[in-house]
């Protein structure tokens, strides 16, 4: 490529674009390998267990494979699995929310915000195994805090039907994930709250309550709705914690398809694929909505 | 406004940091306490001597660094030529890149079985070696979001089109502007993403496990199904690999150059022509 040529593309990028077809045709070879990679290892594979999905073993269109989903076993286990998603993603964006709010408009010494975030860098990234080993030695039969209340205060809590291996147990150990998460992506939403907004509220004589009513939570909305969302999809494909801390005693999603993938639990491939369609169109209906509402949200932030 | 101590944020910080710290404690506590009455790095010393963990443990650094390098290798190049000649395509590519948080990586690695078995026009996994390749290419599918994203936001620190236009003046290639002038310029970058992905194939499970590679993942279930204390060691040394990245990922992160403009970023560019 000629270097005069570049030298055009910066004074109009659109004309040199249209300028010749062949200096478009090598042009497009330096995103080649990009798109090449993405097809064979993302997206090709993702298409390949969607059309699987709709197909019976002999090749032929079927939708068999998605009417077997609703038998009772799978319909429980996307059941927990939502249960589980939604209680962790509500929350974790609950508590992640005052926990940044305490941090960005809390009057907090200075060095409060960097270590919180910088806490919640490695703490959102500290999921799968090690996690479910750190609650074991915290919440679990032995676990330090269990240990705690019954020698200190003479509470069993596992005889008041707490257990670490099931549904509160889970969502305990998913929040260790997702408060950090939720704390570094409403961080920026918070910052956005201008002071004036709140200044010229109490001006017009509004009071703490409808403040928060009429300017902050309508304003706040679509980035609190899209932070739970995306929480919820972040613990719905969450497999590791789930299988070191429960094995497979808990009947969740991503923990079925595990034990199909390994030895085919459900007796039919096709439903195998069929069960990843089915977290696909979950978590990317998710996205999807999460994108348009984080769009939405960005109004405010400029 | 009231200059009153901050009660509300205070607790909420407290608490906060109550349930984060006290997993912490009673990890480090239990990997302590291998020994019945002392405190002993006990656990630690099994661990250690396990010929398992120094050989997983091995394998996953080597996955991790191949994964780096192959990532930047395809991420660099694309997120500049896109900056570059076809800025309307990049939210295309950047949704690419976000599709990994989309789709789980239980349904990825599906897709590889099926797709790359051994009767297939690819066969990746017909082989250890090819098993071991998939198992990278799918690492760096994982990190997509991340390195993606770390390396955009370093080219839109900088200005490519003038450090094109002027290495391109001094006659340059294409090879050597892309690794003499743009990589230095968006090193710091390139590394905050590739401490990211260090910390995730580090602990990652679910691809090698399915992939049925010796990577530390799966080692930690395994200990964690048959173990009492080495477990909890095990989480210690995990959380002590995170946080070294993460605080890698500080250092190099906040020293981004070219925030200052074109002008630092081409004195930038000079002083390294000069070497």
């Amino acid at each position: 490529m000629a270097s005069v040529g570049d030298a055009a593309a910066s004074e109009d990028q659109r004309a040199t674009l249209a300028d010749g077809a062949s200096r478009r045709s090598f042009a497009w070879l330096g995103v080649a390998p990009f798109f090449a990679f993405a097809l064979l290892f993302l997206i090709g594979p993702t298409v390949y267990l969607v059309f699987g999905a709709f197909q019976d073993p002999t090749g032929a269109l079927t939708l068999q494979n998605i009417f077997d989903l609703f038998t009772p076993q799978i319909m429980a286990a996307y059941q927990i699995s939502i249960e589980v998603s939604l209680a962790s993603a509500l929350f974790g964006a609950l508590f992640g929310f005052f926990i940044a709010y305490a941090i960005v408009h809390g009057n907090l010494p200075t060095w409060v915000r960097p270590t919180v975030v910088t806490f919640s860098g490695v703490a959102s990234n500290f999921a799968g195994i090690p996690l479910a080993f750190a609650f074991l030695a915290t919440l679990g039969r032995l676990g330090l805090v269990t240990l705690f209340f019954r020698h200190a205060l003479g509470i069993n809590i596992y005889s008041y039907g707490f257990n670490l291996l099931s549904f509160s147990g889970l969502t305990i150990t998913y929040l260790y994930f997702q408060i950090p998460l939720m704390v570094l992506i409403i961080a920026p939403a918070l910052d956005g709250m201008k002071r004036e907004w709140r200044e010229a509220a109490s001006v017009l004589g509004a009071s703490r309550g409808q403040y928060w009513r009429m300017v902050a939570l309508p304003v706040l909305a679509p980035s609190l709705l899209g932070c739970f969302l995306l929480l919820f999809a972040n613990s719905f494909g969450a497999v590791a914690t789930a299988y070191a801390l429960t094995g497979s005693s808990l009947n969740i999603v991503p923990i079925l398809l595990y034990a199909q993938i390994r030895g085919d639990v459900l007796y039919n491939p096709n439903l195998g694929y069929a069960l990843a369609f089915g977290m696909i169109v979950i978590t990317g209906c998710t996205n999807l909505l999460y994108l348009w509402l984080r769009a939405r949200a960005e109004r405010w932030q400029r | 406004m009231k200059k009153s101590l901050p009660i509300g944020p205070i607790v909420v910080v407290v608490l906060a940091a109550l349930y984060f710290v006290l997993p912490l404690i009673a990890t480090l506590n239990f990997s302590l306490s291998m020994l019945r009455g002392v405190w002993s790095f006990e656990a630690y010393r099994v661990v250690f001597h396990d010929e398992r963990f120094r050989s997983t443990f091995t394998f996953s650094v080597v996955a991790a660094l191949c994964t780096i390098v192959l990532g930047a290798l395809l991420i660099v190049p694309t997120a500049y030529w896109v900056r570059l000649k076809f800025p309307r395509m990049r939210p295309l590519v950047e949704f690419i890149t976000l599709l990994p948080l989309v789709i789980p990586p239980i349904v990825l690695v599906f897709g590889y079985i099926r797709l790359y078995n051994s009767s297939s026009i690819l066969p990746f996994t017909g082989s250890a070696m090819g098993t071991n390749v998939l198992l990278v290419l799918g690492y760096v599918v994982l990190s997509l979001p991340y390195m993606f994203r770390a390396v955009d936001t370093g080219m839109a620190a900088i200005d490519i089109r003038t450090l094109t236009e002027a290495a391109e003046s001094l006659g340059a290639k294409r090879t050597t502007i892309l690794f003499g002038v743009i990589l230095p310029n968006v090193k710091a970058a390139v590394l905050s993403g590739a401490f990211l992905t260090f910390a995730i194939v580090m602990g990652e499970f679910v691809l090698a496990s399915l992939l049925n590679r010796p990577a530390f993942g799966p080692y930690l279930a395994l200990m964690g199904a048959n173990r009492a204390y080495e477990p909890a060691a095990l989480a210690v040394i995990a959380f002590a690999v995170t946080w070294v990245c993460m605080g890698m990922l500080q250092v190099f992160g906040s020293q981004t150059p070219g925030r200052r403009r074109s002008g630092r970023s081409l004195f930038r560019f000079a002083r390294r022509a000069n070497r």
